[in-house]
């Protein structure tokens, strides 16, 4: 049955390839077919081929060697594909969530004039996403994650007629670029250092060479934490995301919530080897992880853009997985990236309902009591907004959220400050989801609605809903007398979580749950009791100078601008003569008086070009002669 | 019979030759100078014959029917041209067709 594997991202791939050629002329139900069924299959592959590994009949790697790549000397990578139980989670979460965001995006697109061209972006995203997670090699890997990239910035660009589309498609590519280049340096000193690129072998290399804490594992792994920062939208480079919600909302809910964007997040999972010969670079992460989750948690609380809001938010639970992967809870991490995956697709997809039936309209304060006439996106949006925030044992947010804060507790990489920072992240999420959903849903209705979903609009939300829910049985803490399935299917390719006593696990979880209700609270009392405040959306009791400063993201845009993009436009605007180009000009200079010296030559008269001929002939025969 | 001695042979050639030349370069009709080309060819084809002669040998004369063939050829291209040109032009002066400087 494993013998399928590379079926899983070959369908994809046919599938784009197909409309890429001949999607035009095809009509509109036969684009949806081709666009949705290849994923579907995939999905069902994926099921298959993980079926071992679920019903625990192994754990073993399953390698699968394609064929050679290339051959320069002693490096010889292999497009080769790797099962194991970490890329068994991604696959199929990448698979599964894509499946029910393409069947969304089927009726969603409906109206779009590209319908061919979209689908057949997406499937070459999720082509690229699943080279991405079962690469065997870090080359493959590399693959697919600058394939992603490059359907990220086509997919955020879809409606490239606004210029403004094309601006932020731009900013996505060339911000996560830098990250890009952090990383390719790193594979380069891993290559040259370790002498391979084939990621259990490099594993075993590591930690026969070097030391913990030694210089060279700690810039490697510094170079691929850039790359992953890049990717998943971390501070310093989270800017480009919540700009990128200029793509169409399943573009938004595949590639900028549940997948593309935790590239990074697997990539360091992958790699914890590596990361675990540096705890240098692992408090870096959980550091960045919990700093970025505050910040964004911040901007989160005073958008006005319905779909902003959600970016922010995505920013802030990659932050989480950080923390969780910078206390060495490696698969804490892994688990709120698949709760995540699902809650905050359904949230992007209830948004794009919401978004439908307003015609367009991103702007929350003209929502507003939308509870009565979309009531199937309130609930959906409530479950994934519950989720988000982490409501105590109902939904499946709160035992991911919880494990990473116990962990960051507990762990020999934690600390007090992580745990703490954590907990002020809860409470801010609980806040801005709500608030949310208080000035969307609630109060009184201010525009009329126009389309309402139907079936494939409704079935992913339902699908999404019901796993949002169920998806914390699969990890139910010991204080709640539950077994950690999940970790411990994870534990053969990523390793136990830290343990501790049952009294911080059932303390930390508490004093979370009251976080999470707390800040549902706030945004209750702020934005419900105070109908007034719902008509300008911006929070009591906060200086207004800091709400502006928050708008603005901390006003990292503008410090960019100022210290990168306004210098480089600078010097490039002196430069304009260009100084490398002189000597060339010089030469065109001179050929284009040769030029002019021998067009006086050609008169065009015969006689001319006799005398020519004839001279010519004296001159060479005197020649020969004397 | 008296033997002509090779280099009056060699001379009345380069006179024809050089008439030929100086006829080529003064002339501005395309007919004369089509017939000042022909001209040089046959001095050439003199010196062959007369070198022929003097060593006793065929190929001077071999030589001397392969330029007329060629001498044939080239009329019946050239006066061509010249029909062409003169269609276009309306003028025989070779220094008219100057459609081709740069």
């Amino acid at each position: 049955m494993r013998e399928l594997l590379w079926l899983i991202p070959i369908l994809p791939l046919a599938a784009y390839v197909t409309l890429g050629v001949i999607g035009r002329r095809l009509p509109r139900w036969a684009v949806a077919v081709i666009g949705f069924v290849p994923v579907a299959a995939s999905c069902g592959i994926a099921v298959a081929v993980a079926s071992p590994y679920l019903s625990g009949q192994t754990s073993e790697p399953y390698v699968q060697v394609l064929w050679s790549w290339l051959q320069v000397g002693e490096f010889q990578p292999q497009i080769a594909f790797y099962l194991d139980p970490l890329s068994v989670v991604m696959t199929l979460v990448v698979t599964g969530v894509g499946s029910l965001i393409l069947l969304y995006s089927t009726e969603y697109m409906d109206e779009d004039e590209e319908y061919s061209r979209f689908f057949a972006y997406m499937n070459l995203f999720v082509a690229s996403m699943l080279t991405l997670v079962l690469g065997e090699n870090l080359l493959v890997l590399f693959l697919g994650w600058e394939g992603v990239g490059m359907c990220s910035y086509l997919l955020i660009g879809f409606w490239y007629k606004d210029p403004d589309n094309g601006r932020a498609a731009q900013k996505a590519f060339i911000v996560t670029r830098v990250g890009d280049a952090a990383m390719l340096v790193g594979l380069f000193l891993l290559l040259s250092e370790l002498g391979t690129l084939h990621i259990p072998l490099l594993m075993d290399r590591a930690t026969a060479q070097w030391a913990v804490g030694a210089g060279l594992p700690s810039a490697a792994a510094a170079l691929l934490l850039g790359g992953a920062v890049g990717k998943s939208a971390q501070l310093p480079l989270q800017v480009w995301l919540p700009d990128a919600m200029a793509g169409p909302t399943p573009v938004s809910a595949l590639i900028h919530a549940a997948t593309m964007v935790t590239a990074g997040v697997y990539l360091i999972a992958r790699m914890h080897t590596l990361f675990l010969l540096a705890p240098i670079v692992l408090l870096l992460v959980a550091i960045i992880g919990t700093v970025t989750l505050l910040i964004s948690g911040f901007s989160a609380l005073v958008q006005r853009d319905i779909k902003r809001v959600l970016a922010y938010s995505t920013i802030s639970q990659i932050g989480y997985m950080f923390l969780g992967l910078g206390v060495a809870a490696w698969s804490a991490a892994i688990l709120h990236f698949m709760e995540h995956a699902f809650f905050k697709a359904l949230l992007f997809l209830a948004a794009g309902v919401v978004i439908h039936a307003l015609d367009d309209e991103h702007d929350l304060l003209k929502m507003g009591g939308l509870r009565k006439r979309l009531p199937f996106a309130f609930w959906t949006f409530l479950i994934a907004g519950a989720a988000l925030a982490g409501f105590p044992i109902l939904t499946s947010g709160f035992y991911s959220k919880d494990l990473i804060l116990y962990s960051a507790l507990v762990s020999s990489h934690g600390g007090f400050w992580l745990w703490l920072g954590g907990v002020v992240g809860v409470l801010l999420t609980g806040g801005y989801i709500f608030r949310l959903i208080f000035l969307a849903f609630f109060g009184e209705l201010r525009r009329e609605i126009g389309r309402l979903p139907r079936i494939r609009m409704k079935i992913p939300l339902i699908v999404l809903a019901v796993l949002s829910i169920v998806g914390g049985l699969f990890q139910i803490p010991r204080s709640l007398g539950g077994t950690p399935r999940f970790s411990n299917f994870l534990k053969p390719a990523l390793g136990a979580l830290p343990s501790g006593s049952l009294t911080i696990e059932a303390t930390s979880e508490l004093i979370s749950s009251g976080a999470a209700i707390l800040g549902i609270f706030i945004a209750y009392l702020w934005f419900l009791r105070r109908p007034k405040q719902v008509s300008h959306g911006a929070l009591p009791a906060v200086p207004e100078m800091l709400q502006r400063y928050w708008f603005v993201d901390w006003g990292l845009d503008w410090l960019y601008d100022r210290v990168f993009v306004r210098p480089f436009v600078y010097i490039a605007h002196i430069n304009r003569k260009d100084i490398v180009d002189r000597p060339f000009r010089r030469l065109e200079w001179i050929m284009a008086w040769t030029w002019r010296g021998f067009r006086i030559t050609q008169t065009g008269r015969v006689s001319w070009y006799a005398v020519c001929v004839i001279g010519g002939v004296v001159v060479l025969l005197s020649m020969v002669v004397l | 019979m008296t033997v002509i001695p090779l280099n009056h042979v060699l001379i009345l050639a380069t006179i024809l030759f050089g008439l030929g030349i100086v006829g080529l370069l003064v002339r501005r009709n395309v007919i004369f100078m089509l017939v000042s080309i022909e001209v040089m060819l046959n001095a050439a084809g003199l010196a062959f014959v007369g070198a022929g002669a003097h060593w006793q040998s065929a190929d001077g004369q071999v030589m001397f029917l392969f330029i007329l063939t060629m001498a044939a050829a080239e009329v019946s291209v050239g006066l061509a041209l010249v029909l062409r040109l003169y269609h276009q032009l309306h003028t025989l002066d070779a220094d008219a067709a100057d459609l081709m400087k740069a």
